[in-house]
């Protein structure tokens, strides 16, 4: 569906993205993860047609988005980030005069337009100017918009960003509905919206891709940095010294809440040490309120991967 | 077509969606009547060898209007989707740059000819009650609201090239303001310079505003200003349109 083959745009003086090679199939939910300014904008606006790479190629639907950006663009459905819309415009007049843009037929414009409104909830404000939104409103306005034409492909620029936790719970349940009958490439910041709704995720740094897999691969790559977490009552031992000494922890941190120390293990991957710990604690007569295994989630691969530079 | 059609509603609904579009309309509603009114009301005092028509496109109410308004129909056309960020839904539909571009240009065209229609009734009115004719002819009519859209498509063209330079519209206003009043003080300049030749004054009258609008109000259809004014208006909206597509390799 998205072919994109050593994609590069420089601006003035500076590299947004750096030779980008990745391919999204039919039917795909592709997350695109990457800190602020590592190029996931400027991506997703070369694909939707709105600039050129500087070099490098892109396709949607084996249309090249330069050369046949008509085409291309008539393939997909794009909702750019903050989805800027005309505010001074009712809701339906907006839905109507975008399917006249976007080559939905006479006498199909009514029914589409009915059919993005009930899918995306906008009933009941179907009669109000954008401008009176609330941004959860204006954000359902720009994806019913981007459905409109119903496209094989939908680029969504953080479609879940300034909203509050039900209507961010909303989209997603939306996206992931969509995910059956469009292909869809997502970029978001919420880590764990990737996890429930992507099939595969590309985390892009500084321009690059670092990492390109299913959520489960990338996490079995990172198990590390999983870790079992103890709190405990250790009286006058330090604990720390003492965990230290089981075979497999990499290195401990204490944290100390009152009487009780909280400790944050690191160990070695796929291990599991939580057997140990247990018979630590009763020989060295601890008491022991918290035993748990941390998971690794995609929030320590997007760290791992990311942090290289931030101190 | 239906793109373009479709573009160009939404440009010209656009300007009564907004109060500016109002506030221009009656400023040039009372400057224009203040206009046909001193000119009636001056005729009346003593004889005089033009029309009532013929004065009214050529006094100093009609153009300090006239060269006002144009920054103030333009200036929003495209710095205002620039700031707004409105332009990226807009050119990732499928459509076509020149669409957009003419869109915008004849949206401006038709608020401007909006602009001029209640001064025809101003006409009417005048000879239902002196039950004298306000022109010459019905030539001189037809000059003048000729020569006010040929002045109208290029003024307006040098908005949309204003605005397509930059998001603030501000700016957008003071560029074609400057442009404006520029070309229009050049026409002035033949009755400023005393000490150049007849070929140059000649030359600085084919480019004059004033002289264009007396000559087509008094009825003579003279073709040089209308190729002047078409292949100008031509020339600009190639310019914007380059502009336009400017933001693919700028940056």
């Amino acid at each position: 569906m998205i072919k994109v083959e050593n994609l590069t745009k420089r601006y003035a003086g500076q590299t947004a993205i750096r030779d980008l090679n990745f391919e999204v199939g039919q039917g795909e939910i592709m997350g695109f993860l990457g800190p602020n300014g590592a190029g996931k904008t400027t991506t997703m606006r070369i694909l939707a047609g709105f600039m050129p790479a500087t070099s490098g190629r892109a396709s949607i639907a084996g249309f090249d988005v330069f050369e046949q950006s008509l085409q291309a663009r008539a393939h997909l459905g794009y909702m750019p980030e903050n989805v800027p819309l005309y505010s001074d415009m009712r809701v339906t007049e907006y839905l109507d005069y975008r399917a006249a843009l976007k080559d939905v037929p006479h006498r199909r414009v009514v029914e589409r337009v009915g059919d993005v409104k009930e899918l995306c909830g906008l009933k009941d404000v179907e009669n109000k100017l954008i401008g009176a939104l609330s941004k959860g409103y204006r954000q359902r306005v720009g994806l019913a918009d981007a459905l409109l034409h119903e496209p094989d492909l939908l680029i969504l620029d953080e479609p879940t960003i300034g909203l509050d936790p039900n209507q961010i719970r909303q989209v997603r349940e939306l996206i992931k509905n969509l995910g059956k009958q469009h292909t869809i490439l997502l970029s978001t910041h919420i880590l764990p919206e990737v996890e429930m709704t992507c099939s595969r995720v590309i985390i892009i740094h500084k321009g690059r891709i670092e990492a390109c897999d299913t959520p489960e691969n990338l996490l079995g790559q990172i198990r590390q940095a999983g870790g079992v977490v103890v709190e405990a009552k250790t009286g006058t031992d330090n604990g720390a010294e003492e965990i230290k000494k089981i075979a497999g922890v990499r290195d401990v941190t204490t944290d100390v809440n009152g009487d009780w120390k909280i400790f944050s293990l690191r160990v070695e991957s796929g291990l599991d040490v939580r057997e140990e710990i247990f018979r630590l604690a009763a020989a060295r007569r601890w008491t022991l309120r918290e035993l748990s295994l941390r998971r690794a989630t995609l929030e320590d691969v997007f760290v791992e991967i990311t942090h290289s530079d931030q101190v | 077509m239906r793109k373009f059609y479709t573009l160009l509603s939404r440009e010209v609904r656009s300007y009564f969606y907004s109060p500016i579009a109002y506030m221009v309309l009656v400023f040039f509603l009372v400057v224009s009547g203040v206009d046909f009114y001193f000119q009636v009301s001056f005729m009346n005092q003593r004889p005089v060898s033009y029309s009532v028509q013929e004065a009214f496109f050529n006094s100093v109410f009609f153009w300090f209007a006239f060269v006002l308004v144009f920054p103030l129909i333009t200036m929003r056309l495209f710095a205002e989707e620039f700031k707004l960020g409105t332009i990226e839904p807009l050119m990732t539909a499928p459509v076509r740059d020149w669409q957009v571009v003419l869109a915008k240009f004849f949206g401006a065209l038709v608020f401007y000819l909006i602009l001029w229609i209640p001064t025809v009734l101003y006409f009417w009115i005048f000879q239902q009650v002196t039950k004298q004719p306000a022109a010459t002819s019905w030539g001189a009519y037809f000059g003048s609201y000729l020569m006010l859209l040929l002045l109208g498509m290029f003024y307006v063209s040098i908005g949309c090239f204003a605005s397509v330079l930059t998001k603030n519209q501000i700016i957008a206003a003071v560029i074609s303001f400057c442009a404006i009043t520029l070309l229009f003080f050049l026409g002035l300049m033949q009755f400023i310079l005393l000490n150049v030749s007849a070929a140059t004054r000649d030359l600085l009258g084919y480019f004059s505003a004033l002289e264009h609008m007396g000559t087509f109000s008094r009825g003579v259809i003279d073709t040089r200003p209308i190729v002047l004014y078409v292949s100008m208006t031509i020339v600009m909206l190639a310019l914007t349109h380059q502009a336009f597509q400017s933001r693919k390799w700028r940056l």
